[in-house]
């Protein structure tokens, strides 16, 4: 009860808006913290998982498959597989063998096709 | 040895036993603010109530020089008291013996009160403060642990269950109190997670502590794992003796009857809450209090999804279970959070026998990517399987807004509510003016001179036409249009005269609800 009427006193409300009518309210934290979507970008192929490339198959400018293995990610007691997602060139290789990554590291760029 | 000698030698096994981990073990827990097990029991329970059993159990395991290990009682206390002079069943971990850690005999003892309670048909309440998993009796453990889940799923509904988070309470020892009604966590204390910060910090490399990864305020505002917070342990225990007094003690009964007594209308004036922009907020608890039996009310989850209100309080001495959209948090709208949050305690009212009462006022759904991809569809989904599985009687009040999907999830005629109110401040359409004018009003508006002068009328004219209580109320989906100061009158009558409504539902192993 206290906190609820200092709040309202100092007037601490945003504007949200929702089916094109402007509502005066408080956000939670959770609303002020949300993360804005960022669209995929299928060349770039990056660890889901923080973990170590025990093997690194590919090189610079090598031509793959769709479904060829590329790289070794050990994460969570598995060797994960990272695979080409579609037939393209490598563009660039950001890891050696050994390294360990954080999630979301680009670990291979591919070309567009 | 004569009964003088063998009831000394008795006295001098009690002893030992109710030592638990010992001095140094007790003095460690009471630095960092914890009461001790029995204490904390004692605490909580009437005075002179509690009375414990297997005190001499001891653990059975062998392997890494367990045997020539005692640990009185087996790190937990259980037994039977009474709260508010009602019968109860009680354990707590005791984290001076082995860190509170859970072997199988410990495990027994807690499964033992816990089909107490069962065949009792009496709330069980759980105090976790433990290490986790005894890992040197190995695979016995998880045993341990799975006998408590399948208890707590089998009583869930019949019995209330309460756990009490005062410690760690980690690994697969947190499904426990997930799986129970209520649980209540201590600003400090409470600390509970699937994995701890070393581990993601060896694996993930990202450094938090306990209090940020799953201290008490984040599972009461953020992943909504808690149910009640507070900052000490004694504001806890306060906190489960007014709880207790709003709910049934099993499934068979109806919560108890306290004498009526009338709101504090001096300070919560019904009439003069609602702002008449339907933009502006203000806060729906004042509402509750405006219409509960002393202003009473108890809320669950205060810090979780604040945008729906949920929470207990009394009209004419019976508890009901009050479900409040709150303008006053991100406009009061539906969303991932607040459909779980709701849904979860209309299922806890219908299984306990609690009346609902629903207070209407929200935009609709929280608009975003972010809201789409987390499955608003399936968690919204939940709002409406929960009310309308619901057979207890269900009455709503209509106070504001009431558009479109939320309309209807919000306990309306449609999914069976007994009586629906509105104030005549009510807007119940498809969806808001400006939007609803944009669509039907297109042509004109693109074609118009002026086209923002056209929009501004034709919204102006589609709500004088639609933004009101009496379009619905024509075609009966709302019972009566009443002023605001009626409403405690109006719910007095319809919850009296819903009493002893029965339901017929169709025979069923049981349903699929979007979990």
């Amino acid at each position: 009860m206290k906190k609820e009427k200092t709040e309202i006193e100092e007037n601490p409300y945003s504007e949200l808006t929702i089916d094109s009518i402007d509502y005066q309210t408080l956000l939670t934290r959770k609303y002020t913290e949300k993360k804005p979507y960022k669209p995929k970008n299928p060349c770039m192929l990056m660890a889901f998982i923080p973990g170590t490339m025990t093997d690194v198959f590919v090189v610079k400018g090598q031509e793959v498959k769709e479904g060829e293995t590329l790289a070794i990610l050990e994460a969570m007691k598995m060797l994960n597989e990272i695979k080409a997602p579609f037939d393209t060139k490598v563009k660039e290789v950001y890891v050696a063998a050994g390294d360990r990554v954080i999630k979301n590291h680009v670990v291979i760029e591919l070309e567009e096709i | 040895m004569g009964i003088k000698q063998k009831t000394s030698d008795l006295q001098r096994r009690m002893r030992d036993a109710l030592m638990g981990g010992g001095e140094q073990a007790i003095e460690k827990q009471k630095s960092i603010g914890k009461l001790t097990a029995r204490e904390r029991i004692i605490a909580l329970l009437d005075p002179k109530s509690f009375h414990e059993y297997d005190l001499f159990v001891e653990h059975a395991a062998k392997d890494f020089d367990m045997d020539k290990k005692y640990l009185p009682g087996d790190g937990v206390i259980t037994g039977t008291g009474t709260l508010s002079g009602h019968p109860v069943c009680i354990y707590a971990q005791d984290f001076t013996v082995a860190g509170g850690s859970l072997g199988w005999m410990h495990a027994k003892k807690i499964t033992k009160i816990m089909d107490h309670a069962m065949k009792l048909k009496v709330p069980i309440i759980g105090i976790n403060d433990s290490g986790g998993a005894r890992i040197q009796e190995g695979v016995n453990s998880l045993a341990g642990y799975g006998e408590i889940f399948y208890r707590n799923t089998q009583s869930s509904g019949v019995i209330p269950q309460i756990s009490v988070i005062l410690g760690p309470c980690a690994g697969g020892a947190v499904y426990s109190p997930a799986l129970t009604d209520f649980v209540f966590v201590v600003e400090n204390i409470s600390k509970m997670f699937i994995t701890g910060p070393e581990v993601i910090k060896t694996v993930l490399g990202e450094e938090i502590t306990m209090e940020e990864l799953g201290g008490a305020r984040v599972h009461s505002e953020i992943t909504g794992n808690a149910h009640f917070f507070a900052i000490s342990e004694e504001q806890c225990f306060d906190q489960i003796k007014d709880l207790v007094s709003y709910i049934p003690w099993n499934n068979m009964k109806k919560a108890e009857r306290f004498p009526k007594k009338a709101p504090k209308t001096r300070e919560y004036k019904i009439e003069n809450i609602l702002p008449t922009d339907p933009r502006k907020p203000y806060d729906v608890r004042h509402v509750i209090k405006s219409i509960a039996d002393n202003s009473d009310f108890l809320e669950v989850q205060e810090l979780f999804a604040a945008n729906i209100v949920i929470g207990f309080g009394r009209i004419n001495g019976d508890t009901v279970g009050f479900v409040a959209n709150q303008p006053l948090v991100l406009a009061g709208v539906l969303d991932v959070d607040s459909s779980d949050k709701a849904a979860r305690f209309i299922r806890y009212c219908d299984a306990f026998n609690i009346p609902l009462v629903t207070l209407v006022d929200l935009p609709g759904y929280l608009p975003g990517i972010d809201q789409e991809h987390a499955g608003v569809i399936r968690h919204g989904a939940k709002v409406l399987y929960a009310y309308s599985e619901a057979t207890v009687p269900k009455i709503t009040v209509i106070m504001r807004k009431a558009y479109g999907g939320g309309y209807i999830a919000m306990c309306s005629n449609h999914l069976r509510a007994d009586f629906v109110f509105a104030w005549p401040t009510a807007e119940i359409a498809v969806m808001g003016p400006e939007g609803a004018a944009n669509i039907i009003f297109r042509k004109e508006i693109m074609t118009a001179e002026n086209p923002d002068e056209m929009r501004k009328q034709k919204v102006e004219e589609y709500k004088t036409k639609f933004a009101n209580p009496y379009v619905a109320a024509a075609y009966g989906y709302v019972d009566a249009v009443i002023e605001p100061a009626e409403t405690r009158r109006m719910l007095m009558h319809s919850l009296e005269i819903s009493k002893d409504k029965i339901v017929e539902v169709p025979m069923k192993k049981h349903g699929i609800p979007p979990f």
